[in-house]
């Protein structure tokens, strides 16, 4: 089965190619099958090798060059369940999005497919890889894609400005990440992420070199997964970009930031000994980013910016599972990973909808718009339900991991500002969800700024299918926390990534994994403190929602007051997204400094 | 072993950054990028440098012949490669927004913002 994990790649690679090259000599709907039908075999083989990764790590190595006597020649794919279920849910919803794209992007856009493609591929890549500089070229080859496909629609100034802002922002971050190669490079002598991690553990010490290194990489993928500070890009891409690319970069690409954050720690930090100095900043800049980036949502009325800052929020709460640094913080990562992506893209997925129906995606100028349009309505109610985390609905099972990880860590304090951040992005999303499908609220909110110039879509689309694959993404979504079985599942798929001594016995030596044991079918149970909190959070959801729509008309001493404590932070808050790129790059070589200074006080310091 | 190329490696990743964070031309801006990128070139080949030795070129050497380290020759290569592709996407970019705004001030190109 080790023929699968380079499949993954290969399929939608050659797709892209074929698809690039042969344009304007295939008829359309020919394109258009192949390029479905190569996703579709990427996301069937995926769920093959998910099944089969099960028992032991898939390993690959290109070439045939094994190891010898415990030393890696070659390159590897090592895929244990987590990675084999990333890459399936990452190709679902690249297909999801290729389907949608059928009809809604323009006759002449046949490179936006191949470049989809790309994107596919260089993730699976990512995912997969066992060796750092492969994690590089993945991480620059789904850039390129992205930049490109974010300034797709080039009519206007705001997609040029979000792809720039978009290209140099991420280009800084993976420089950074290439230096910390090098260093890494230069102190282990070796790129293969198993040994990497077997040298620096023959001395637990952490050397100086060590931590700017940990600090270059690590920061590097969080300016990929839009961490505060390193975020500010997130929101311009997103709502310039066509709905589908939005749907694939917002629901699963950012998230490959953190797979590369866990799996940089759990095989190669690890391995030095830090107490818990390294989960620790990145727990904390986890719940800085949940609650900033729930703020920001709450401030927005552009429907796609306000679900990039939904997604920043949500984000913020995986990283913090991922600094728990414990099985249970990993899988609910894991779950929460699985019902965002599929969240977000339904619901990136709706706002398409309203674009192609009304040529704009303003929360005021929809206002009332969308009454009668029951599936579009019942399928963003139901996706901002689901990413709130009401009980047993959509990202909830994942938050209640979190919430047990956090609780067993002696860290209860995180569960509230948590729950704070996703409620407020949730807030957000079903303020703009009335105001848009029922015509509840105010016609106009000062607070939220101007609105954004937007051009009608030029093609007809074939509604019924951009509303199915819509309602498809959301249903699939929020039905993970009930899947039986699941939840166990990616308790065994955390502690497999976490074991990082089996890892190593697989991939260099490969001495096979012990097989795992019978995991039950049925559905985890909630921790109290978790249905106390996902219930409170809906009905808190609910009455903030409600004070979104009619701020005017609180009473004039609770708005003065809220006015004259809220105002000037929010003010603050515009004014750093400020949309120019040099902010931005400063804003990374910040976070990059004060990071690196907090793991260097706490690890040489301690 | 010397110092020297680290510092110089760090200066030009330092130098590069602040130009790319105080630019006001994206041309301008896309050439800092290469400049901070060149950075990582300069490091990499400078850890796998050995003091006399040959390029990796092993046909017809005896065993045992001192040489740099070939590893990071090829990462420095992609690496170039890889940046070709981004530069020249940005330069289309910027293209674009000249076209569209008649300048390539990134100040002036924030028609996004909040």
């Amino acid at each position: 089965m080790t023929w699968i994990p380079p499949l993954l790649v290969a399929i939608p690679l050659f797709g892209a190619a074929i698809t690039a090259g042969l344009d304007h000599v295939t008829p359309e709907p020919l394109q258009d099958a192949m390029v479905v039908a190569a996703a579709t075999a990427t996301t069937a083989l995926a769920f093959l090798l998910l099944w089969r990764a099960e028992d032991h790590e898939v390993v690959h190595w290109f070439g045939g060059w094994q190891p010898r006597h415990g030393i890696a020649l070659g390159i590897d794919f090592a895929v244990g369940p987590l990675a084999a279920g990333m890459c399936a849910v990452i190709a679902l919803v690249v297909t999801l999005a290729l389907v949608y794209s059928l009809t809604f992007m323009k006759e002449a856009a046949r490179l936006f497919d191949a470049l989809m493609l790309v994107a596919l591929g260089a993730m699976c890549g990512f995912a997969m890889s066992g060796d750092l500089f492969n994690l590089f070229v993945w991480l620059e080859l789904m850039g390129v894609a992205a930049y490109a496909l974010t300034g797709f629609l080039v009519e206007r100034l705001g997609p040029v400005q979000g792809a720039i802002n978009f290209a140099i922002t991420n280009s800084v971050g993976s420089y950074l990440f290439a230096i910390g190669i090098a260093l890494l490079y230069a102190r282990t002598g070796t790129l293969n992420l198993a040994q990497i991690g077997q040298t620096l553990a023959r001395s637990s010490h952490a050397g100086g070199l060590v931590i700017v290194a940990m600090t270059l990489l690590l920061c590097g993928f969080l300016v990929k997964g839009a961490v505060v500070p390193f975020h500010l890009w997130a929101a311009d891409a997103y709502a310039v970009a066509p709905a589908p690319v939005c749907a694939v970069l917002g629901g699963v690409m950012t998230d490959i930031g953190l797979i590369g954050v866990a799996r940089m720690y759990w095989t190669v930090f690890a391995a030095i000994d830090h107490g818990h100095a390294i989960g620790d900043v990145l727990l904390w800049l986890g719940m800085v980013t949940a609650l900033l980036a729930g703020t920001m949502a709450f401030l927005q009325r552009h429907l796609k910016r306000m679900l990039a800052y939904s997604v920043v929020c949500h984000i913020g709460v995986m990283l913090a599972g991922i600094g728990l640094l414990s099985a249970a913080g990993l899988a609910g990562t894991e779950l929460m990973f699985l019902a965002h992506a599929l969240l977000t893209a339904g619901l990136f997925f709706v706002a398409g909808v309203l674009h192609a129906d009304h040529g704009v995606i303003d929360e005021f100028r929809l206002r009332g718009r969308g009454r009668g349009c029951w599936a579009p309505a019942a399928a963003w109610l139901v996706g901002t339900i689901g990413l709130v985390g009401a009980p047993f609905a959509g990202v909830f099972l994942g938050h209640d991991l979190i919430d047990e990880a956090a609780t067993a860590l002696g860290r209860p304090w995180v569960l509230p500002l948590l729950w704070l951040g996703t409620a407020l992005s949730g807030a957000a999303l079903l303020r703009a969800g009335a105001r848009i499908f029922l015509g509840w609220g105010d016609e106009d909110d000062p607070l939220l700024g101007k609105a954004m110039e937007e051009d009608p879509l030029e093609r007809d689309v074939l509604r019924p299918l951009l509303v199915a694959v819509s309602v498809v993404a959301v249903a699939a979504g929020v039905a993970i926390s009930v899947v039986p079985g699941l939840g166990q599942r990616a308790e065994y798929a955390a502690d497999r990534f976490r074991d990082r001594s089996a890892y190593v016995a697989q991939v260099l030596h490969g001495r096979p994994m012990k097989p795992p044991p019978a995991l039950p079918v049925s559905i985890l149970h909630a921790s109290v403190a978790s249905l106390l909190y996902g219930g409170g959070a809906t009905l808190f959801v609910l009455g903030l929602a409600l004070v979104g729509l009619y701020r005017r008309r609180l009473p004039r001493l609770v708005a003065a007051t809220g006015e004259r404590v809220l105002g000037p932070p929010v003010r603050v808050l515009h004014a750093v997204h400020s949309g120019v790129v040099g902010d931005y790059v400063t804003w990374v070589v910040v976070g990059t400094a004060v990071t690196g200074a907090a793991w260097a006080l706490l690890l040489r310091g301690g | 072993m010397s110092y020297l190329p680290y510092i110089v490696a760090a200066w030009i990743c330092l130098v590069g950054i602040a130009g790319i964070a105080t630019s006001r031309n994206l041309i301008h801006l896309a050439v800092c990028l290469t400049v901070a990128q060149s950075s990582s070139y300069v490091l990499l080949l400078s850890v796998g440098f050995v003091k006399h030795g040959r390029a990796p070129i092993f046909l017809g050497t005896k065993l045992g012949t001192p040489a740099v380290d070939p590893v990071v020759q090829a990462l420095t290569l992609t690496d170039v490669v890889v940046s070709v592709a981004v530069i020249g996407l940005i330069l289309a970019l910027a293209l674009d927004a000249h076209r569209l705004s008649g300048t390539v001030d990134p100040d002036h190109i924030a028609d996004v913002s909040g």
